[in-house]
């Protein structure tokens, strides 16, 4: 069985936003770039399962620019078969999902992973997007998958309700937390390896957007924080009745 | 344009923010012109129905089903129903359900998708509305182009406002084809009565700071006398303290109730991204360079065993007045 991961390229969480010259996108300078959170954890898992054996290709795929070849690079390290970088700026989630649906179409996977979100654009669209152009089964709120003799089992979770199906490919999950635990990151081998492993650039077929930014700002400043004595912290109820009135 | 919302439904009732996106619909028609629709898929009583109109939905449609269609079905069901009832917009809460479906149905639309809005759009030709991004860090504003338009709004952002009209309710049962599907479900956990998270006006949340798992009676009991929604950061999720289900944040969920209570959470730039839409966050932390106060409103420096009995009196004593 072959596993196709989508990969976005984010900014670290932790990077403070400024907004770049132009008021569309934010400034890029010095951001520590990484694989998106979700990306990550659903890589891992597809790594897990290859090293079990239940897996035989894990081939992770990015829309981007040559900015993102660093998290490809760091992808296959971790232990990622091949990648494939769709050459193109995208301009919405639309265009990223057009162009992960010609890598499909072109070579056909049993399973495709995508995260629940980009941690930079929280579109949370690409996922079901890609299954849409694709019309391809899938399954949302994914935080575990196991596949034993080609059958897949996969376990939903929302809002606290437990769901486990069974499965088989072709099916595209979206992955939320739980899928695995802890990221697995690159070894000093696995670094060493990725250097030959191959790494194909596509041109992009489709550049068609369906929505456009027109301007990014920051959110308002917060104002201060009122401080209230540990030892009279129950009126910090009275004042969320009568003062900020949300009781 | 009329305007369409999926209102999902929950042991025979519409789910609370149903009532919050047909506000936010009859509010936009004011703008856009046009019909304001509802439709529920499931099961759905006859009073809870009529309800839709207390708000300003003028047509209610529900498709009736003891158990829903996958995913894909459940797209396909409703681009065939946005077409019949002739909408452009297309609203959906923003929540696991609403993630899930609406970018199918956008391709299917061929629509432009804003997830995570919080208002009514700045205008409508063009059509440009504000979403958040980098997890509130910052704010877009985009333009939907296409002609179909699917926005998926955060929860309790609108609010709810009595508009009532004379509806048309209409139910319509769903054909067969729709429930074939390649997955077979082997077991369902469902969780009944319980406040949702991502619905909840008031949030009762705790970290590591509270030390142990056995600690969380007091937290669970402000929630309760409250009546609101626990919840936790990362690590206590990660550490199985408590369910994944009540993990905030960056990589877990985003919330927006009207008070956010954290009790020995340290306020991590990731644990901030899933609760700064909260109107009023109270922090509770012994630290007092704790970040978490940088985004409070409401601080206490102190240890959470001794505010804790404070604030569960004071609030038995507000709720019993
Ligand atoms: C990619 C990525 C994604 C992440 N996503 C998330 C996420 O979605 N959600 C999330 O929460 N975290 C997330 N994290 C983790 C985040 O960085 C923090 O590590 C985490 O939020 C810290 O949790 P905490 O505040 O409970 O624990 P700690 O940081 O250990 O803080 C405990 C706090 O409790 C206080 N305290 C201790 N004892 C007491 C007492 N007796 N009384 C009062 N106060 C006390 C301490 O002063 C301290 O401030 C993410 C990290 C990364 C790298
Ligand atoms: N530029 C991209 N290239 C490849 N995959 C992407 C890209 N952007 C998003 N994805 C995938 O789609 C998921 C959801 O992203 P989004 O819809 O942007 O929030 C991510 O977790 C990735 O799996």
């Amino acid at each position: 069985m072959k596993i196709l991961v989508c990969i976005s390229n984010v900014p670290d969480t932790t990077t403070k936003i400024v907004i770049g010259a132009d008021d569309k996108n934010i400034n890029t300078a010095g951001i520590q770039w990484i694989i998106n959170p979700w990306d990550e954890l659903a890589l891992t898992r597809a790594l897990e399962l290859k090293d079990a054996g239940k897996i035989s290709e894990v081939v992770v795929a990015n829309v981007g620019t040559a900015i993102t070849e660093a998290t490809l690079r760091k992808s296959l390290a971790t232990g990622a078969d091949r990648a494939i970088r769709v050459n193109t700026e995208p301009a919405d989630a639309w265009t990223v999902a057009s162009n992960l649906s010609e890598v499909v179409k072109n070579e056909p996977f049993d399973i495709i992973l995508c995260g629940i979100e980009s941690s930079d654009h929280n579109g949370s669209s690409v996922g079901g997007l890609l299954a849409g152009m694709l019309d391809l089964n899938f399954i949302s709120s994914v935080s575990g998958l196991d596949i034993e003799n080609e059958k897949l089992t996969v376990q939903r979770e929302i809002d606290g309700e437990k769901e486990i199906l069974e499965t088989q490919g072709p099916v595209l999950l979206v992955i939320q937390k739980g899928i695995a635990i802890v990221p697995r990151i690159p070894s000093m081998r696995g670094i060493m390896q990725a250097r030959t492993k191959p790494l194909q650039i596509v041109e992009a077929t489709s550049s068609e957007s369906m929505t456009e930014t027109v301007q990014v700002t920051l959110p308002p400043e917060k104002g201060k924080c009122k401080m209230i004595d540990a030892e009279n912290a129950g009126e910090v109820i009275r004042l969320l009745r009568e003062e900020a009135k949300v009781l | 344009m009329n305007i369409l919302i999926y209102t999902e439904t929950r042991e025979g009732s519409f789910k609370k923010q149903g009532f919050e996106l047909i506000s936010y619909a009859k509010a936009l028609s004011g703008m856009t012109g046009g019909e304001v629709i509802s439709l529920a898929i499931g099961e759905i009583f006859d009073e809870e129905l009529k309800k839709a109109a207390d708000y300003g939905a003028s047509r209610i449609i529900a498709l009736e089903a003891d158990q829903l269609p996958d995913n894909r079905n459940l797209s396909k069901l409703l681009i065939q129903w946005i077409k019949q009832a002739n909408a452009q917009v297309i609203l959906f809460a923003d929540n696991n359900t609403g993630k899930a479906i609406a970018p199918f149905v956008a391709a299917g639309l061929k629509a432009g998708i804003a997830t995570g809005i919080t208002g009514l759009p700045e205008k409508t030709d063009p059509f440009i509305v504000t979403r958040k991004i980098y997890s509130g860090k910052a704010l877009a504003k985009i333009q939907v182009k296409s002609h179909y338009k699917i926005l998926l709004l955060a929860a309790n952002t609108f609010g709810i406002k009595n508009d009532p009209v004379v509806p048309v309710i209409e139910r319509h049962n769903i054909e067969a084809e729709y429930f074939e599907s390649p997955n077979k479900i082997i077991s369902t956990e469902k969780q009944t009565g319980k406040i949702l998270l991502g619905e909840a006006e008031i949030v009762v949340s705790a970290g590591r700071g509270m030390k142990s798992p056995d600690n969380w009676g007091s937290i669970e009991e402000l929630a309760q006398i409250l009546g609101a929604a626990t919840a936790c950061s990362r690590p206590v999720s990660d550490e199985g303290w408590r369910p994944h289900g009540e993990h905030v944040g960056q990589t877990g969920k985003v919330i927006n109730p009207n008070i956010y209570f954290a009790f020995g959470i340290s306020g991590a730039i990731q644990h901030v991204a899933g609760i700064s839409g909260s109107k009023v966050i109270v922090a509770v932390n012994k630290d007092h360079e704790a970040p978490i106060f940088n985004v409070a409103d409401y601080g206490i420096v102190g240890d959470v065993n001794q505010v804790l009995p404070k604030m569960i009196e004071a609030a038995r004593k507000i709720k019993t007045e």
